[in-house]
């Protein structure tokens, strides 16, 4: 009867463990996952940016249209001394023009890793590849749970060299596949920028983010809030927009 | 009797010729040593107060936490009334607020496009007003290379080596790419009006100038600045004058409770130049001590020599009478014949010197290339009052100690041996 029970209790433990292991998917079909979530041939969105600094609160209202993730083209719309101002992106080069000067200027160098209108958002981070799966390999660590999801928790590494955070942890949902979590590393293992999932959306058949607050930790103020206002996937997005000339009408 | 000393020194050349070379380049050292340290040195402090520190700065608490950085947005708001409220109560001090910022200068192509560009380092100060004390605290007239002063709106004056850079012209327009205060990306046409070159490579380098309420409009900072510097009305810098106003500031305006409230501070107390201060105010003593000592081993040595060489006559002397405090102390009047007759020379030699350095200063600039003090590249000497007189300290002190240690051997001298050691 003994032998028996430790038999039974062995072929239960080795079920259980295959099923727990069947559930945890790669860290790749993972990061698949979550690009699927972003990914789309095209993009038109109009969001809201509240920037808490040391001396006040701004709010920046700002209206893209992408294509794939090479191009990017966004106008700011408010506030008055932020209106007109435009910036394009195309794969790896980042353009802005301003109404104050008529003058298109390339940023470029130690000016990228400056904030974006003095958010907690670099042009760097706006130059990223959003595929994760490009630039990084990727480790499932474990589960945790954010807020009152039950989250992957993964170690991303820097696979490529010219890139603005050398490793990443994300905690990714486990049934959404979105990351509602992140940290963000340099090489030397300093942390140097965390972001936040506030609120999520439905949109289609995929889960996008609907309010994130990002926040640099080398900065003392409250963090940005980035709140997508609305979106359209796949939408018809003219293709002179995506031209140094368009930034000047 | 010193005429009689004299006479026998000119006429026993052997006695004099060394001691008198040794102690007039000894002096003719302190005085090139002292007057050109004393031109670098204050150079220096000079320069750092006209660019950067003032004899005293007002910047806000927050902002001096993290000052190399010039983090524009925790700079002082409410300026006007700060000046007004200085202005009233600190009547022998110049006031004058300033705004430091970096980015980028983008001179444009015909299509208005970037032809060129590079980081900058700009400075915003009060150009345009009659009553402004800048033109003469930075001596823009004198850097001025070519071209014109800023005399409207939106004019700025570039360095001529980041000009040579950028391959800007007199006359173009150049776009400042740069924060607000809010942290914005600020972007802002200048039209080029001067080329200046004010001999400080960190300067030189890269720097633009331009007028405060330009700066202002371009960066967001209405009514702001990143400091208000104070200068003396003499332009001379009195570090207990300074501190005493420095603690009468902070006890009516600073609030350790409040980051955003002024504080102000004393160019000492700015960038470790209390070290450099206490540095420069003792290099006379140092100087002075160095040499006296390095004279002293080197004229009681020659002392010795000559006691040996002059055996015969001392004991001769001695024989004859003459007591030997007597015969000491004209031996230590010698030395100070020889003494004055070096510092002389060794002055007149190094003030020679000195004031060529003072017109013709060492290039030391293509050494600096990658240097962020502010300090002059050309480094010349200055002559003083003190640059007179300082080589006659070691000149007069270090062949009297050298006497005296060597002629100890008189003291030592037996009168009942005498005529045996003269073998007479």
């Amino acid at each position: 009867m003994k032998k028996l029970t430790v038999l039974s209790l062995l072929i239960f433990g080795a079920f259980t463990y295959t099923l727990y292991a069947e559930e945890i998917p790669s860290g790749e079909t993972i990061l698949r996952k979550i690009d699927e979530n972003y990914d789309a041939e095209s993009r038109i969105s109009t969001a809201t940016m509240i920037i808490k600094g040391r001396r006040g609160t701004r709010t920046v209202k700002s209206k893209s249209w992408a294509q794939g993730n090479d191009k990017v083209f966004t106008e700011y719309l408010a506030p008055a001394r932020e209106k007109g101002t435009k910036m394009l992106k195309l794969k790896d080069e980042l353009w802005t023009w301003t109404p104050s000067t008529d003058r298109t200027i390339r940023i470029a160098g130690h000016m990228l890793r400056q904030a974006v209108l003095g958010s907690d958002v670099s042009y760097e981070d706006f130059m990223e590849d959003p595929k994760l799966s490009n630039n990084y390999d990727v480790e499932v660590v474990g589960e945790e749970k954010v807020g009152d999801r039950l989250c992957y928790v993964l170690d991303l590494t820097a696979k490529v060299d010219e890139i603005a955070y050398y490793s990443r942890k994300l905690w990714v949902d486990k049934e959404r596949y979105l990351p509602l979590k992140e940290d963000r590393f340099a090489k030397s293992g300093k942390l140097l920028k965390t972001v936040k999932m506030d609120e999520v959306f439905r949109i289609e058949e995929r889960w996008y983010p609907k309010k994130m607050t990002f926040k640099d930790v080398l900065k003392k103020g409250s963090g940005t809030q980035f709140t997508i206002d609305s979106i359209e996937f796949n939408a018809k997005v003219p293709e002179h927009i995506f031209s140094k000339a368009s930034l000047r009408r | 009797m010193i005429r009689f000393l004299a006479k026998g020194l000119i006429r026993d050349r052997s006695r004099s010729l060394f001691p008198v070379l040794i102690v007039s380049a000894g002096v003719f050292l302190t005085v090139l040593l002292y007057s050109w340290m004393g031109g670098v040195m204050g150079d220096m402090v000079s320069s750092n107060a006209r660019f950067d520190t003032g004899h005293v700065k007002i910047i806000t608490r927050a902002y001096n936490e993290l000052a190399d950085q010039t983090p524009n947005d925790l700079a002082i708001l409410g300026v006007n009334d700060l000046l007004e409220q200085l202005g009233n109560s600190e009547k022998n001090m110049v006031w004058t607020p300033r705004i430091r910022f970096g980015g980028l200068l983008d001179i444009p192509d015909a299509h208005g496009e970037t032809r060129s560009q590079g980081p900058v380092i700009g400075l915003g100060v009060d150009l345009l007003s009659s009553e402004s004390p800048e033109t003469e605290i930075l001596n823009l007239q004198k850097a001025l290379a070519k071209g014109r002063l800023p005399q409207q709106r939106n004019e700025i004056l570039i360095s001529e080596e980041f000009a040579g850079k950028l391959g800007a012209e007199l006359g173009e327009m150049a776009t400042l790419v740069s924060s607000t205060m809010y942290g914005s990306m600020a972007m802002h046409n200048f039209r080029i009006a001067g080329i200046v070159r004010f001999g400080i490579t960190a300067l030189d380098k890269s720097a633009i100038i331009a007028d405060i309420a330009d700066v202002r409009a371009a960066l967001d900072m209405a009514d702001g600045a990143s400091e208000v510097l104070g200068y003396s009305r003499n332009m001379l810098y009195d570090d207990s004058t300074m501190s005493k106003l420095t603690q009468k500031f902070n006890g009516n305006f600073s609030k350790e409770d409040d980051e955003f409230s002024p504080i102000m501070l004393t160019l000492g107390e700015q960038k470790g130049l209390a070290e450099y201060l206490f540095f420069a105010n003792s290099m006379g003593s140092i100087i002075v001590s160095v040499f006296v000592f390095a004279m002293f081993v080197v004229l009681w040595n020659s002392g010795l020599m000559n006691g040996i060489r002059r055996y015969g006559e001392i004991g001769i002397r001695l024989a004859m009478g003459e007591p030997k405090g007597t015969l000491y102390r004209r031996m230590l009047s010698e030395s100070m014949v020889i003494g004055l007759a070096g510092s002389i020379l060794g002055t007149v030699i190094g003030l020679a010197l000195s004031y060529y350095m003072q017109y013709k200063p060492i290039d030391f600039s293509s050494m600096m290339q990658n240097s962020t003090m502010i300090i002059s590249g050309e480094m010349g000497a200055r002559v003083t009052g003190m640059s007179y007189v300082i080589g006659f300290l070691p000149g007069l002190i270090a062949p009297l100690l050298g006497t005296m240690a060597a002629g100890i051997g008189i003291y030592k001298r037996q009168t009942s041996q005498l005529f045996k050691e003269l073998e007479v």
